[in-house]
């Protein structure tokens, strides 16, 4: 495993805070992710999970509080530029581009490692050309890496949904991320497809990608992840290893008051 | 996907390609190269308003706008001055890609109808100017004179020579356009059209910047519109304001929607459709409904854009596909019968 950083933190929270009119989504959380580890963020529905990710990606400016990733501040700075700086993601709700096959997803998301523009493009210059067959290569690599190179030239409608869940990772892993945030992968997935998804993560930890893993199905968080993090109502509840967590009053008294 | 060409495409594209050049040889009287020269200027807009449209998914009316800074910038330019008619080509390419690069970059924070009633704005906008400006534009009576164009030498005259020199261009801002669509920007611009399943959350979080690319696309559809516009003046020779006006936006829509959005060959295929069917309604209704008078050829393209939202909403380019699944579905109710 190859890190930038061995033993830093390459992401650290600090005093994040994010209101919607008077509601706290995110309270005031602080918290470090150490490099080349996985991380859980777990917690009941409505806990705050995907806003969280939405203010580290920079999709819902402005925040108070400040994230800092790999010691640069991300005040401020626009989802794509994040996305530039090594910082990719999945969403819960499926973003996958329907409107190209499989392969194209990933293709697209080779966006940041090649430069051909309008005009190299348009008249279809030979750095244009090369650069083309770079981005099918890296695309069918990172297909090969989630399973999928069968389904390459598919619709990805035409997938199951746990495959486009499949999608949505290639594609992120396309960006060659330093930190990857995978927002709820096992959503609808049977129990051995979820042992699968988490051999998948643990080598793409092994790969040097640190991950940060908000899930519900408790199987993957506590078989997979380094440190667990636990909201509540936006609110840093609790921290710790698996263990720790999972034997953590507060924890369960949260998850207590919801069914799951 | 990525592309495949085979024979059978090239093959085909050849063909169409000697057609379009053998047509007014073969074409029983001069009026079909008049027509012909129309819908080779209307699809070069068309084909921008399809990237525009069709591929990146921003409504936009301002066609007539950039169409109209063509035209007139080789008119004035080439009237009032003596430069050099390519020169003003490129120049009024140049204002028109600019204004489009400059006023893209608030308007295309807007979206759906509120973009589509801002771009309509300027085009009336500029529509007011071409009318007012009438000391340099001539107002209502427009420009007259304008030179015709020369390549290496050879003075431009007649419709013919329009006709080859347009549809050079046709296919050139075609080629181009396809290589651009199967690419890397093909794909940005795809990845940030949420009608037609692209998502604008997801292309940001691989590295896509959706503002760059819409006004990027903006600029080039202004670019195309402008180059026929320019194209336009000097083959007739003069120009008013009248054909720049909204109209011209609401047209352009008007044939990508019948051809086909996300497609280069439907932008192709609209403008033949509504040119055609427009000179065939002022050629029969006149017949049928003696003393008629007005532009009734409007009836004929809103006629034409009903029955395809009704009954083929993806264009005409979708047919092929079309008439698969009605086979299909025809074979299977039979099957069922059994």
């Amino acid at each position: 495993m190859i890190l930038e950083l061995p033993g830093k933190n390459i992401l650290e929270v600090r005093a994040l805070h994010k209101t919607f009119g008077g509601v706290v989504a995110i309270g005031h959380v602080t918290f470090d992710v150490e490099e080349g580890q996985i991380v859980g963020v777990i917690g009941p529905n409505g806990a705050g999970k995907t806003t969280l990710f939405n203010l580290i990606t920079g999709f819902l400016p402005p925040y108070q509080g400040d994230i800092f990733f790999k010691g640069k501040s991300l005040r401020g700075k626009m989802a794509h530029s994040i996305a530039s700086l090594g910082i990719a993601r999945t969403f819960q709700n499926l973003q996958v581009f329907t409107n190209m096959s499989v392969v194209e997803n990933v293709m697209t998301a080779r966006h940041l490692q090649s430069r051909a523009g309008i005009f190299g493009t348009a008249f279809r210059m030979p750095y244009s050309r090369r650069e083309e067959k770079h981005i099918l290569e890296a695309a069918m690599a990172n297909l090969d890496r989630v399973g999928l190179r069968d389904e390459a030239f598919a619709p990805p409608l035409s997938l199951p949904y746990g495959k486009q869940k499949l999608v949505e990772i290639a594609r992120a892993l396309a960006t060659e991320p330093t930190l990857l945030l995978i927002d709820e992968p096992a959503g609808g997935l049977a129990t051995h497809e979820i042992e699968q998804l988490a051999r998948l993560i643990s080598e793409i930890r092994g790969g040097g990608i640190t991950c940060l893993l908000v899930e519900h199905r408790m199987e993957l968080v506590m078989g997979i992840a380094d440190r667990v993090i636990v909201l509540n109502f936006g609110m840093k509840i609790a921290e710790g290893s698996t263990e720790e967590i999972q034997s953590n009053e507060k924890v369960i008294a949260a998850y207590l008051g919801e069914k799951f | 996907m990525p592309r495949r060409k085979n024979i059978a495409w090239y093959a085909g594209c050849g063909l169409l390609l000697c057609a379009v050049a053998l047509m007014p040889l073969v074409a029983k009287s001069p009026y079909y190269i008049t027509v012909g020269n129309f819908i080779g200027i209307y699809g070069i807009v068309a084909i921008g308003l399809a990237l525009l449209l069709g591929y990146a998914g921003q409504v936009s009316m301002a066609q007539a706008a950039f169409f109209g800074i063509g035209a007139y910038t080789s008119a004035i330019l080439t009237t009032l001055t003596e430069m050099n008619p390519w020169l003003a080509l490129v120049a009024g390419a140049m204002i028109a890609a600019g204004t489009a690069g400059i006023l893209g970059v608030p308007l295309l924070k807007l979206e759906g109808h509120v973009l589509a009633v801002a771009t309509m704005a300027l085009s009336i906008v500029i529509y007011t100017l071409f009318v007012e400006w009438a000391h340099l534009t001539g107002g209502y009576d427009g420009i007259g004179g304008i030179p015709g164009l020369s390549l290496f030498g050879f003075q431009l005259k007649s419709d013919l020579h329009y006709y080859y020199l347009i549809w050079a261009c046709v296919v050139a801002v075609f080629v181009l356009s396809h290589n651009i669509v199967h690419s890397r920007v093909g794909r940005a611009l795809r990845s940030i059209h949420r009608f037609s399943g692209g998502s604008e959350m997801a292309a940001q979080s691989v590295g896509i910047s959706p503002a760059k690319y819409k006004v990027q696309v903006f600029m080039i559809s202004a670019f195309y519109a402008s180059i026929a516009g320019s194209l336009y003046a000097h083959w007739i020779a003069f120009i008013n304001p009248e054909p720049f006006g909204v109209f011209i936006s609401i047209l352009m829509l008007i044939m990508i929607t019948i051809g086909g959005m996300g497609s280069l060959w439907g932008a192709m295929v609209g403008s033949a459709v509504i040119v055609l069917s427009g000179e065939f309604f002022r050629d029969i209704v006149p017949k049928v409904l003696p003393g008629a008078a007005g532009e009734m050829e409007h009836i004929a393209y809103g006629m034409i854009l009903v029955l395809i939202l009704l009954f083929m909403p993806a264009g005409l380019v979708s047919a092929p596909d079309a008439l698969k699944r009605w086979r299909a579905r025809i074979s299977q109710k039979s099957d069922w019968r059994e």
